[in-house]
């Protein structure tokens, strides 16, 4: 069956079974290595997307769920050619060890910087929790976020548009 | 000119990423040295020194061993006076790429950014064993460190030869020489010898001896190491354009998963191929001995018909363990496989007799898996009548030689390409899936990628050992502790090795096995405190199954640390609560008992550490437990002190227990961490970091559950891990140097990372002491466990 998709930007076609789930169409049909197979449970986090400024665990969401839909994954939060502050600040910190996971730490920190511009760190812990790391960088991650948050408020909308994705 | 067969442009892009910046694939490309690829430029050292096979001949193979006595093995100069480093270790995410080019640049005297790094593919970096037991910098920064001196001094011979002045005579800044009376005499390392070989034979038996003739630069003299450049790996981790060996596609590529016996020990009576025939994408149902695998053309697919697969397994007649809940009888009660004999030093029955206090604890810790946050995976490729494997094996040589002898293959014609991959902690050391991956291959005679699904990862991965303890203790009427008694059992029996061809799971499930599984071990604690009476024992029990079983050890991030140091620091701090000393003031007092030491100042560099993280603490000397707060939230203090090879660490935890839910939070972590010489600090930090965190989660969190037959802890539910809501508030790191003369120009490094993850155990059962009077023995402290003991002490 054919299923059309948005993906940061550029269009898909790809004709596969209603029940294939999406991670398995971004990673072996669009070519994309940001979500990646962790669990196939939504447990881990490590496929996540997001669609509709949600953090959505395509391991579990199959291709007839997704049907049109506008996904955005971690290659297409940079914006001509320029990190979005998430990124930014995880390399400022120096956040990854392995970096296995950190497509969801990054895209789960993202989709919750733009419902909570300005989290307290109950709200990180809480918003983040889902999200695993066997390396354990929780700590630089946490960090990571704050100084994330920091500079999205200082790059006022009127200051350009490259901020959110 | 094409250097490899059967490898897309998408793969060679990926090696090409793994060397480093996009400046430096720049200049290797108008450098020319960037023939087609990343592998070409790891091989561009390798076909001068090869010529009349030219770099098409190296890339299709075969592979011959790097000589490790050639300095062109180690070091490549390009045109451009960059340099390339071969290193034949593995980066898990620690940084020792990054570390590896501060030593090497700092010898070379080359700025760091004009440098890369290939690390751990075997036909291009000499076999260093890749990673293993932290020595990444302690082992193996040594020779690099030599031979990148070597490669200095040749060029400053060929520099003299070139401008006519002697050698002492010269001064050297970046890859630039010049005379040092007239700075206008001047010539790069690319002019002299840019894109060629150095054909400069090195000493040495071995690659940790390998030397040339120059002396290494004094601390005094390195520049690089000891700062903190950002690690070059981490952008491509940042903006998702890494390729990793999960990510690896081949043309003709096909997809394999595996189906497991439901029960460990069962027999594969039959699979119904015609259950999966008929599925979209089938490929093949390959079946050997007990290992079953189903290729498909898609992922997706070989998923499903892995999940639909109709198999008749015979479990085996007798249970082949006992179930989790019974585990620690079981292993109390079981004939010790190995070790029978204590250790004693002085008198203990003595001892033990006049003593005015004798204290007994046991101490249990259960299987903890390495749970990998990616399962196990790889893509191998048999064209050409050879295997390329891509795997994120940490012992990729040893991967390369397991395969070879699993398929009786000539060694030379079997490669494995080193990618990055999730967190392995030991778990690749026994790499199943690379072994899967290149039976398949060779077995359909095209490129297959196998990958474990979580279930079979967290069922089947390996373990690491679980350990019962018996301690006792003696103090006199003073406090002293005049006796010490060790006894642990470790179930350990068929310990894994390093990628052995006839120990990783698909051969004992082919029924490729020797005829003694490996002994395994027990391990016992550190002495450096004086104890004048000692009885030391460590016994090894197995398991009824020894072979084919989900409960087969291996080393998970300090194979014995974390268990042992738990029960002896534990118990240490069990000692000075009865003695009602300060836990702080009682190690001190039992490492000041003496002047002795065993190498490397370590008590004295012990002692300092207990000391700085106590300051960095605001430790305030007082007996544990401290007063029992009236309120739902009790708040506690603990320390623990562990070595490693010749890394010493202290860790203080602070706690909040609450008594209403038994949940533990680790509110703030200290570390004291003398590691001798730090080449990067920052990336240190986050190491001790990430090691501390990752023991937290094992002490709080993780523990693999089984029944009689099969283990029940599957996936991140029934195996939870510590998550964002664990993390602690605050984390201090102090990087201590307190060797006697910490500007010894011979400083060494030593290494760094497993090291932290022995004391924190102890350190938070310590502070659970501490905040509510109730001692923690067995690991680990879920809120329900936490909580009854709670209610049984009446707290």
């Amino acid at each position: 069956m054919n299923f059309t998709l948005s993906v940061n930007g550029q269009r898909h076609t790809v004709d596969v079974e209603p029940a294939t789930p999406l991670l398995y169409v971004l990673r072996n049909d669009v070519g994309l290595h940001g979500p990646r197979f962790g669990c196939g449970l939504g447990q881990c986090g490590a496929c996540t997307v997001i669609i509709k400024g949600e953090a959505v665990r395509s391991c579990i969401r199959p291709m007839s769920g997704v049907q049109g839909a506008e996904i955005t994954t971690l290659e297409g939060l940079a914006k001509n050619g320029v990190l979005h502050p998430v990124q930014q600040a995880w390399i400022d910190e120096q956040v990854p060890q392995c970096g296995f996971c950190q497509n969801g730490q990054i895209m789960t920190a993202k989709a919750l910087l733009d419902r909570t511009p300005n989290p307290t760190d109950a709200q990180i812990r809480q918003g983040m929790a889902g999200t695993l790391c066997r390396c354990m960088t929780y700590y630089r991650i946490q960090a990571a976020i704050k100084r994330a948050a920091k500079a999205m408020a200082s790059s006022s909308p009127e200051s350009g548009s490259g901020v959110l994705a | 000119m094409t250097a490899f067969t059967n490898i897309p442009k998408s793969i060679e892009d990926i090696l090409e990423r793994r060397i480093g910046s996009p400046s430096r694939r720049d200049f290797l490309r108008t450098s020319g040295l960037l023939v087609v690829s990343a592998v070409s430029v790891a091989h561009a050292d390798a076909f001068a020194q090869a010529p009349a096979q030219g770099a098409g001949a190296l890339g299709a193979g075969p592979y011959p061993d790097r000589d490790f006595r050639q300095l062109d093995s180690w070091i490549a100069i390009h045109e451009d006076s960059t340099a390339t480093f071969y290193v034949g270790k593995t980066d898990l995410g620690q940084g020792t790429g990054t570390a590896f080019r501060q030593i090497m640049a700092d010898e070379l005297d080359l700025a760091w950014d004009k440098t890369s790094c290939v690390m751990g593919s075997t036909d291009v970096t000499v076999d260093q064993g890749g990673s293993g037991g932290s020595d990444a910098l302690q082992t193996d920064g040594v020779p690099m460190r030599r031979v990148a001196a070597e490669a200095r001094r040749v060029l400053l011979d060929m520099a003299s030869v070139r401008l006519g002045v002697p050698a002492p005579q010269l001064a050297v800044s970046d890859g630039v020489v010049s005379v040092a009376a007239d700075p206008s005499k001047r010539v790069t390392y690319g002019q002299l010898i840019g894109g060629r070989r150095f054909n400069v034979t090195l000493t040495g038996n071995n690659t940790d001896s390998t030397t040339g003739q120059a002396r290494v630069k004094t601390l005094q003299e390195l520049k690089i190491v000891g700062q903190s450049p950002q690690r070059y790996d981490i952008p491509a981790k940042v903006d998702g354009s890494l390729t990793w060996a999960v990510d690896v596609k081949l043309p003709g590529m096909v997809h394999a998963r595996n189906v497991k016996p439901p029960v460990a020990g069962a027999k594969l009576i039959s699979a119904d191929e015609s259950s999966v025939s008929k599925l979209p994408g089938f490929v093949k149902l390959v079946v050997k001995g007990n290992y079953v695998a189903v290729v498909c053309e898609r992922e997706e697919q070989a998923i499903q018909a892995a999940r639909q697969l109709k198999a008749n397994w015979q479990k085996p007649a007798a249970a082949p363990f006992p179930a989790s809940e019974d585990l620690f009888n079981y292993m109390r009660s079981a004939a010790p496989t190995t070790g029978s004999a204590p250790a004693v030093s002085g008198n203990p029955d003595a001892a033990f007799a006049a003593a005015a206090r004798v204290v007994e604890a046991d101490y249990e810790v259960p299987f903890q898996g390495h749970t990998a946050f990616g399962p196990a995976h790889a893509t191998a490729d048999p064209s050409n009548d050879q295997l390329t494997i891509y795997s994120n094996d940490m012992k990729s040589y040893g991967l390369r030689s397991g395969v070879a002898q699993f398929l009786q293959m000539p060694r030379d014609r079997v490669r494995v390409v080193w990618m990055e991959g999730p967190q392995a902690y030991g778990r690749t050391a026994a790499d199943d899936a690379g072994f899967e991956a290149a039976f398949l291959a060779k077995e359909l005679g095209r490129p297959v990628r196998v990958q474990w699904m979580r279930n079979e990862e967290t069922a089947w991965d390996t373990k690491g050992p679980a350990y019962t303890f018996r301690m006792r203790g003696a103090l006199d009427a003073q406090g002293n502790l005049t006796a010490l008694d060790y006894a642990a059992r470790a179930l350990d029996h068929n310990h894994l090795g390093y990628n052995e061809p006839d120990t990783v799971l698909i051969a004992q499930l082919m029924g490729q096995r020797r005829d003694m599984p490996a002994r395994g071990g027990a391990a016992t604690p550190s002495h450096m405190y004086v104890v004048p009476n000692r009885r030391t024992l460590a016994q090894v029990v197995g398991l009824p199954m020894v072979w084919e079983t989900p409960l087969r050890t291996g080393n998970l991030r300090d194979p014995d640390g974390p268990q042992v140091t738990f029960a002896s620091e534990s118990f240490i701090d069990e000692l000075a609560a009865a003695a009602k000393a300060d836990p702080v003031e009682f190690r001190l007092k039992l490492l000041t008992a003496s002047t002795e030491d065993d190498g490397n100042f370590k008590r004295a560099r012990s002692i300092a550490v207990i000391k700085a993280a106590a300051e960095k603490f605001g430790w305030q000397p007082r007996p544990s437990p401290g007063p029992i707060a009236r309120g739902d939230i009790l708040t506690g203090r603990g320390i623990s002190y562990a070595f490693r090879s010749q890394t010493v660490v202290a860790e203080i935890a602070e706690v909040e227990v609450n008594r209403r839910t038994g949940h533990v939070w680790v509110k703030r972590l200290v570390c004291a961490h003398d590691c001798g010489l730090v080449v990067n600090p920052e990336a240190l930090h986050r190491t001790i970091e990430g090691g501390m965190l990752h023991s937290l989660s094992r002490t709080l969190h993780e523990e693999v559950t089984f029944d009689t037959e099969k283990v029940t802890s599957v996936d991140w539910i029934t195996h939870p891990t510590l998550t964002h809501a664990d993390t602690p508030a605050q984390i201090d790191v102090l990087l201590i140097n307190a060797d006697p003369n910490p500007n010894r120009p011979d400083l060494p490094q030593y290494g760094a990372g497993e090291t932290v993850c022995k004391p924190l155990f102890a350190a938070v059962a310590n502070a659970v002491f501490d905040a509510t009077g109730v001692r923690l023995r067995r690991v680990p402290f879920r809120d329900a466990r936490v909580l009854a003991a709670l209610k049984t002490e009446g707290v």
